[in-house]
């Protein structure tokens, strides 16, 4: 009975609350004494645990392993901002949620950070009352193709079958490039990842259209990847990156520069196995300050100054966790926008000083 | 009656009839090879049946492949198709049945499904039928609570959004109805009440619920509700859910029920009225008795098709036993391996729902017994 008298406490608040919020003439003490912290630090740190949002299950960014444990870039990016408040990257709550729920459950309070593979957009940024603090990830919408079929470009899609998933973007991206281009296809639309791919490998379509980061994907469980091409173009932006509550500057602050402390890491060459050893005898000044040994960086964001290094050991840098997670599913970081920007990619992180 | 007995032939025993007639073969003559547009149907049938179940068997035995060293699938995709790649369920099982639930705790997970078999069984054997039985279930819900969510005994703390598998189906299906029913009965007598209020309340209620779909209702529970809620203040996602399950069940149910109290003769009323029962006694014992009796198979029916309509709490991101298995094959090893997956989570579903209905058949013919003269 106890814990169904749980639920029903629960309930019984949840009810009592929202009277609070509709009569608040009759109730003003109550729906006062009910308001949250607005500091997503503090709450956060009363809690014990960061909250994170995480998509449902997607290969290489989010999903459960065999044993239920999740795994996956987003979800490393859960733990180095745990790291970083914490210095213990495993105290993060992962709440699934779907692209219609996950933005509810960050504006509700339920979840602190979403790291949801979300596309940073200007009406997302500032319509639906977010804030994007960073781009860990470059997507853009690609196509796939029989390397039989001999096509090199899709500029030579014209007259082809193209299969496409409902409802996120992708459709609308597929038809406006077309349009773009004069190309005309016949779209195959099909709601199931399991299913899009089977009609794709049975021939029904001639290519097909995904983020390029999911073609990858597809590819990498084929029977023999080498079959199947990837055509250069990429028909979109697609900038994936962390979404926080607008309003809280400081707790952006931590989640955009627990990015940057990954990327400089990866600059300054120190890497989860190398820490300890670069905390001891790295003289950079740069090195110095990123690990804390100098400077105030660290209470400067409200956290201890050895927060990067927690990161560090717990997750590594940016090219390690990338290497671990998006290398094995197919994801080439060179010559894609992800490389740092001294191989010419858009990874690019202001200074540590 | 000696003298008569001798006097009269030793009776010859009857003849059996033809072995044509009666037993198996006298039934396939009758019934299979009757005429011959019969017996050519039958024969492609026979065919084809047979044709089918051995494509099966090679596929799901013969050629099937059980397990594969640490992820390695090739010997899954060598088969192309001709063989079942039984190794995804040998990998992720644990996964589909208990989802994100800590590794080494899942255990708990496990006495939770069968507490709730045990449960389910006592409660169909009528010689449990007695108030005891609220008892029980209270006290395997209670310890149900306890196991999932621990923190007390010595249990590690497990928060309800690592719950996942048949465990969440079996909660939402079992909760949904144990509280639909009772607020079905109410909603279904409100409606028949003569009292104004009441009587809108319900209909106002059943028809709303009944006007939208599960899912928009779910999506209400979980993208709306919260943005209501002042900031910080949450309700347990699965508990939302849960609630939308119960309000949508009860009105489909207070409607069969209804049926069954329509359905009752105007005699029985009037005669408990004469004997000068209560509003509450008429209902409890002359009304409710045998208008549910009346309604059993569309009461299980609806029970059926609510277990299933659980799944649907994969588009709020909650992961029931379809959900689990949907991720499950979303990794890149194991990537194709649909079929597989989906035959195992639909048998599981089967045989709960099978059970079911196996045992509201029984449970028609013996309650309905007194009808069959």
């Amino acid at each position: 009975m106890l814990a169904f008298g749980q639920i029903f406490s629960r309930a019984l608040r949840a009810l009592a609350l929202l009277g609070t919020v509709a009569l608040p003439a009759l109730a003003p003490g109550a729906a006062q004494a009910q308001q949250a912290p607005a500091n997503t630090l503090d709450a956060i740190r009363a809690r014990g645990a960061l909250v994170c949002g995480v998509n449902t299950g997607l290969a290489g960014f989010a999903q459960p392993d065999s044993q239920g444990v999740w795994r996956g870039f987003d979800i490393d990016y859960c733990r180095s901002v745990a790291a970083a408040i914490f210095g213990d990257a495993s105290k993060v709550r992962y709440v699934p949620t779907t692209a219609q729920s996950r933005f509810t459950a960050l504006q509700s309070g339920e979840v602190d950070v979403l790291f949801r593979n979300t596309t940073w957009t200007l009406s997302r940024d500032t319509s639906l009352g977010l804030d994007f603090p960073a781009v860990n990830f470059y997507d853009g919408q690609g196509f796939m193709v029989k390397k039989s079929a001999g096509v090199n470009s899709a500029l030579e899609l014209n007259g082809a079958t193209i299969c496409v998933q409902p409802g996120t973007t992708t459709e609308q991206n597929l038809t406006d490039w077309a349009r773009a281009n004069n190309i005309r296809f016949t779209p195959v639309v099909i709601e199931r990842l399991e299913e899009v791919v089977a009609a794709y490998v049975a021939g029904r379509c001639d290519a097909y259209t995904t983020d390029a980061s999911g073609l990858a994907a597809t590819r990498s469980a084929q029977p023999t990847p080498a079959d199947h091409v990837i055509l250069p173009e990429v028909i979109s932006k697609e900038p994936l990156g962390p979404a926080v509550r607008q309003g809280d500057a400081r707790f952006a602050d931590i989640v955009r520069w627990s990015h940057f402390a990954m990327l400089v890491a990866e600059e300054l060459n120190i890497t989860a196995a190398n820490a300890a050893q670069a905390l001891a005898s790295d003289q950079r000044p740069e090195a110095l300050r990123l690990l804390g040994k100098t400077g105030d960086l660290g209470k400067m964001l409200g956290l201890d100054n050895a927060w990067a290094l927690n990161i560090i050991k717990a997750v590594g840098n940016y090219g390690e966790v990338f290497a671990r997670h998006l290398t094995p599913i197919g994801l080439q970081r060179a010559r894609s926008p992800n490389a740092m920007y001294t191989q010419g990619g858009l990874q690019y992180a202001p200074p540590f000083r | 009656m000696s003298t008569t007995a001798i006097a009269n032939p030793i009776p010859t025993p009857a003849r059996p009839a033809p072995i044509t007639l009666v037993g198996p073969i006298g039934w396939m003559r009758a019934n299979l090879f009757a005429g011959w547009v019969s017996s050519l149907v039958s024969l492609l049938l026979l065919f084809l049946i047979v044709k089918w179940a051995l494509g099966f068997i090679e596929w799901g035995v013969i050629n099937a492949v059980w397990s594969v060293p640490n992820n390695q699938t090739q010997a899954c995709r060598d088969l192309r198709g001709t063989g079942a790649c039984w190794a995804v369920i040998t990998e992720k099982h644990r996964f589909i049945l208990f989802g994100t639930y800590p590794y080494e705790e899942q255990w708990r997970a496990f006495a939770a499904i069968l507490i709730f078999i045990a449960l389910f069984i006592v409660s169909a054997l009528r010689r449990f039928w007695r108030k005891e039985l609220l008892l029980v279930w209270v006290a395997a819900l209670g310890s149900i609570g306890v196991l999932m969510w621990g923190g007390v005994l010595g249990l590690a703390y497990v928060p309800q959004e690592r719950w996942g598998g048949l465990v969440i189906t079996l909660i939402l299906a079992t909760f949904g109805l144990a509280f639909a029913f009772p607020l079905a009965i109410l909603v279904a007598l409100g409606r028949r009440s003569r009292l104004p209020a009441i009587k809108a309340l319900c209909v106002i209620y059943v028809e709303l619920i009944r006007g939208v779909p599960l899912i928009s209702l779910l999506f209400m529970a979980s993208v709306m509700f919260p943005l209501f809620l002042p900031e910080g203040m949450n309700i347990d996602k699965l508990l939302r859910a849960q609630i939308a399950i119960i309000l949508f069940a009860g009105a489909y149910l207070a409607e069969v029920v209804r049926g069954g109290l329509q359905a009752l003769s105007r005699g029985q009323y009037e005669a408990a009225d004469a004997l000068g029962l209560s509003y509450w006694k008429k209902t409890g014992f002359i009304v409710l008795p045998q208008a549910l009796r009346l309604v059993i198979p569309p009461l299980v029916n609806t029970f059926i098709g609510f277990f299933k309509d659980t799944s649907l709490v994969l588009i709020i991101g909650i992961f029931d036993l379809l959900t689990a298995g949907k991720t499950a094959i979303i990794e890149p090893a194991w990537q194709g391996f649909g079929i597989e997956v989906y035959l195992t989570v639909g048998f599981i579903y089967f045989c709960f729902c099978f059970a079911m209905s196996r045992y509201s058949q029984n449970l028609e013919a013996e309650l309905n017994r007194h009808r069959v003269r």
